[in-house]
C-alpha cells in the first residue's frame, strides 16, 4: 500500500477540515512568553511585564503567576529543585551606558501561594554597551548535555549573542568572553538534540499586530557557541535560518519558542502569537506539537477536527468495530471488456445499510484491513468543557455519523460504547509525536498514576497499554481516504 | 530596517519604567566596552584592483553619505510600490550614470552637498549603519547610494544575489536586475536576480538601499549557473 508522507497528509487535513485552530483557553493573553516550565503539578509562562499565566492542565490558563523586576522577554529554567529565571529590565549603575542589560534571579518555587516562594537579589549575567552593536533583551536558557548552561540574548539590532552561565549561582561564569552567533533576529532559544544545538531565533517584525511578520525560524551546531548553520548551509550570522512555524490558522507573527518535553517523542513548543484573529488580534500564548523531519525541527500543525481513518503504525490497519464485515453488491467485474462500455461510479456503503446489524451495547473494537467502510470511519471532536493537556482539549472519538464513542472499561479495555455521555473514560488525549504520528491516550488514569495508550497488540488486536515511543504498536494515524 | 524595533524600543521604556524593580544594592560594574568605530568596518579602497571574498561577496563600493529621509517613521510603508517610487527619485544630475571618484561631492539642494567614499569593507556585507555612524552621520530615516565596478575577462551571464536591510534597488549597466522589497533584513542570497550579462571589461553595479530605523547594510555576490560563487572578476571604484 502507497502511503501518504505527513506533509502531504496534512495539505489534505487543512484543505478539508479548514475548522477554526484550536488554541488554549482562558485568560491566554501574553506577550514574548517565557519556555512553559511545570512546578507542583502547574504549568507557568512569563511575559513581558511584571506577571505571567498559570494553568492546572496546560490547557485552560489564567492569571496569576508572580515574576520579581519586570522589564521583558523572560525565560525560566528549573536547575535540581530551584528555578533560574532571567529577564532584561534595570540594573543599578548601568543606566545610560548601556543597550539593555539581562539579569537571573532564583527561586524555589514558581506558585506564589506557597511559603517557599520568593526571588532572589538580580544578578547581572550580560549587558551590551550603549552603541554596540548587540541590544541586550530576551534571554534563553539551555543546560546542555554536559551540565553547562548557556545564555542567548539579543534583538535585530546587531548580533545575537551566547554565553556561559555557573549552573549553581546562576551567575555568569568567571573569565566568559561573550559569543556573536547570529544576526537580524531577536526572542532566540536554544535547545539539544541527538549531537546538535538548536538556534531558534524570531525572524519578521514584531508589535504590528495582524501586520506583524514574525516567524520563527532555526540552524545548528556541533557546539553551543556556533556556527549555526541552516539547512542550506547558510550561517546565521549571515542571516540563515530554517523555517520553524510561520503565520496560518487565523494567527501571524509566532514568536519566542520554548520547548516542553513531555517525554522521550512528545515534545511542544510554546510561543505567541502576535494577534490571534479570533480574539480581537491581541497577542495570545500558543503552543503546538514539534516535530523533526530529517533532523530539523518542525511545528505540527494543530490537530483539527474532522472524520479519519485510524491507522495503526506497527501494520496499516484502521481502528474498526469488531461488526460483520457486510460485503457490498457485486463482485469482481469482467475486465476484459469493451472499452467502450459505459463506465459508471460505485457508491460507497453508506451507514444505513449496516448500522442495524450492529450490536445494541458494547461492541469491541479491533484493527483491519481499511476499506473506508462505516465501521471504520471515526470523527473525532473536542470537548472543550472537559479540560485538556499542554496544547489541546480532549477529544471525543464516535463512529462518523454515530454518537457510538470509543471508550475505556473499567478493567482497562477497549470498546465502543452506544452512546457518547461525557464521561472520563470516554475523553482522548491526541498528541502528535516527533515523528509525524500520533499517540492516542485515555483521559483517566490506570491505578499506576498514568493514562493508557492505545496500543496494537497484535496486528489486528487493539488495546489499552503503556506509551512506549520506541515501539510502533504505540503509534497511530488520523488518514483521510 | 525595522519600524518595529521603535515600537520595541517604546514599548520595552514604557515596561521598563512601570514595572521595573531594580535591585537596592548596586555592584562594582566594569561596563567598558569597544565603541564602534569606521576603522572596525572599513577601510579605504587601495588603489590595485580587489577581488571578491572567498565566498564571492563584493567588498569594494563607493558609498555616497546618507540622503536623509526625514517622513520614514517607519518601515511598514515599504511595499513595492513605494520603493519603486522612492527609487526613481533622482536627487542630482547624473545619480543614475556616475561612477564617483573618492571624495567627489554630490549637490543635493542649495544647501546639502555629500560627499562619496570609496571603501572596502572588512567584512562580508557593506555596514551603511556604521559608514554613518563612523563618518559621524545620522544612519536611519536614510537613503544610501552604492556603486562598484566589475571587470569580467569575457562575457559571462550570471545572477546578483542579494540581501538587504531593509529595502533595495540594484541596477547593471544601467539596466535595473532586482528589487528587494517589504520591511527587510539583510539575509545572504535572500533574493536573486534574473540571469544578467556582464560584458567583457568593465561593468558598473550601482544599488539603493532606503531604511527607517534600525540597522542597515546589504551583501552581493554574483552566482553562475549552476548557482555557484562566480568569482572570476575583479573590483574597482572606476
Amino acid at each position: 500500500m502507497k502511503r501518504l508522507d505527513i506533509s502531504l497528509i496534512a495539505i489534505l487535513l487543512t484543505a478539508l477540515f479548514a475548522l477554526p485552530a484550536a488554541a488554549q483557553v482562558g485568560n491566554v493573553y501574553i506577550h514574548d512568553p517565557s519556555t512553559i516550565v511545570k512546578c507542583d503539578g502547574k504549568y507557568y509562562t512569563f511575559g513581558t511585564g511584571s506577571g505571567g499565566l498559570m494553568s492546572d492542565d496546560g490547557w485552560t490558563w489564567r492569571d496569576g503567576a508572580v515574576r520579581t523586576g519586570g522589564g521583558v522577554a523572560p525565560d525560566v529554567i528549573k536547575i535540581g529543585d530551584r528555578y533560574l529565571v532571567s529577564y532584561s529590565a534595570g540594573y543599578p549603575g548601568t543606566e545610560g551606558k548601556t543597550r539593555g542589560v539581562v539579569t537571573t534571579v532564583w527561586t524555589k518555587t514558581l506558585d506564589p501561594e506557597s511559603p517557599d516562594f520568593g526571588y532572589s537579589e538580580p544578578q547581572l549575567v550580560a549587558w551590551a554597551g550603549a552603541d554596540e552593536d548587540c541590544w541586550a533583551i530576551d534571554p534563553a536558557f539551555l543546560m546542555g548535555p554536559d551540565g553547562r548552561l548557556w545564555l542567548s540574548y539579543g534583538t535585530y539590532f546587531g548580533a545575537i549573542r551566547i554565553v556561559e552561565l555557573d549552573p549553581k549561582t546562576g551567575g555568569r561564569m568567571p573569565g566568559n568572553k561573550a559569543v556573536d552567533i547570529a544576526i537580524d533576529c531577536e526572542a532566540t532559544a536554544l535547545m539539544y538534540k541527538d549531537g546538535w544545538y538548536y538556534l531558534l531565533a524570531t525572524h519578521g517584525t514584531c508589535c504590528d499586530g495582524v501586520n506583524s511578520t514574525y516567524n520563527i525560524v532555526c540552524g545548528r551546531s556541533r557546539s553551543a557557541t556556533g556556527p549555526y548553520l541552516d539547512n542550506v548551509g547558510r550561517d546565521m550570522l549571515r542571516g540563515g535560518g530554517r523555517m520553524v512555524l510561520s503565520a496560518g490558522d487565523r494567527a501571524t507573527g509566532p514568536g519566542h519558542f520554548g520547548l516542553f518535553v513531555e517525554e522521550e517523542g512528545v515534545e511542544k513548543m510554546s510561543f505567541h502569537y502576535e494577534a490571534d484573529y479570533n480574539r480581537s488580534g491581541r497577542s495570545v500564548l500558543a503552543v503546538r506539537s514539534l516535530l523533526w523531519k530529517n533532523g530539523w525541527p518542525v511545528a505540527a500543525d494543530p490537530f483539527k477536527e474532522g472524520t479519519y481513518e485510524i491507522e495503526s503504525e506497527r501494520r496499516g490497519y484502521a481502528l474498526e468495530l469488531a461488526v460483520d464485515f457486510i460485503r457490498q453488491q457485486g463482485g469482481m467485474r469482467a475486465f476484459r471488456i469493451n472499452p467502450d462500455d459505459p463506465v459508471v461510479e460505485l457508491e460507497e456503503q453508506k451507514l444505513e445499510e449496516v448500522q442495524g446489524g450492529w450490536p445494541a451495547g458494547a461492541i469491541d473494537v479491533r484493527a483491519g484491513d481499511y476499506m473506508f467502510r462505516p465501521h471504520q470511519k471515526w470523527t473525532v471532536t473536542a470537548v472543550p468543557d472537559k479540560g485538556g493537556y499542554l496544547g489541546a482539549p480532549y477529544y471525543k472519538i464516535t463512529i462518523a455519523g454515530t454518537d457510538r464513542a470509543l471508550a475505556a472499561t473499567e478493567d482497562g479495555e477497549l470498546v465502543a460504547v452506544p452512546a457518547f455521555t461525557g464521561a472520563d473514560e470516554q475523553l482522548w488525549r491526541i498528541e502528535q509525536l516527533t515523528d509525524g504520528t500520533f499517540r492516542i491516550l485515555t483521559k483517566v488514569t490506570c491505578k499506576c498514576g498514568k493514562q493508557k495508550a492505545l496500543v496494537c497488540t497484535g496486528d489486528s488486536t487493539v488495546a489499552l497499554g503503556e506509551f512506549d515511543f520506541s515501539s510502533d504498536n504505540s503509534k497511530w494515524n488520523f488518514r483521510v481516504r | 530596517m525595522l519600524s518595529h524595533l521603535i515600537r520595541r524600543a517604546a514599548f520595552a521604556a514604557l515596561v521598563l519604567s512601570f514595572f521595573a524593580v531594580l535591585p537596592a544594592r548596586a555592584q562594582e560594574l566594569d561596563l567598558s566596552y569597544h565603541q564602534p568605530v569606521l576603522e572596525d568596518y572599513f577601510v579605504p579602497a587601495s588603489a590595485a584592483p580587489a577581488a571578491p571574498d572567498a565566498d564571492g561577496f563584493i567588498r569594494r563600493w563607493s558609498l555616497l553619505e546618507p540622503i536623509a529621509k526625514p517622513e520614514i517613521r517607519t518601515n511598514a510603508i515599504f511595499n513595492d510600490s513605494y520603493l519603486n517610487e522612492e527609487f526613481a527619485k533622482i536627487y542630482f544630475p547624473d545619480q543614475m550614470t556616475i561612477v564617483p571618484k573618492d571624495g567627489q561631492k554630490v549637490k543635493l539642494d542649495k544647501k546639502t552637498k555629500l560627499t562619496w567614499h570609496a571603501y572596502d569593507s572588512k567584512h562580508y556585507n557593506v555596514k551603511l549603519y556604521r559608514f554613518a555612524t563612523g563618518l559621524g552621520l545620522h544612519p536611519t530615516e536614510a537613503l544610501y547610494l552604492a556603486v562598484t565596478v566589475i571587470n569580467v575577462p569575457e562575457d559571462v551571464t550570471v545572477r546578483l544575489a542579494v540581501g538587504s536591510n531593509s529595502g533595495s534597488k540594484w541596477w547593471v549597466n544601467g539596466e535595473e536586475a532586482i528589487l528587494l522589497s517589504g520591511d527587510r533584513r539583510m539575509v545572504m542570497d535572500d533574493c536573486v536576480s534574473r540571469k544578467v550579462t556582464l560584458k567583457a571589461g568593465r561593468n558598473v553595479l550601482r544599488g539603493a538601499v532606503i531604511n527607517g530605523p534600525g540597522m542597515s547594510d546589504f551583501c552581493i555576490r554574483l552566482l553562475d549557473a549552476a548557482g555557484r560563487p562566480y568569482t572570476n572578476f575583479t573590483v574597482t571604484v572606476q
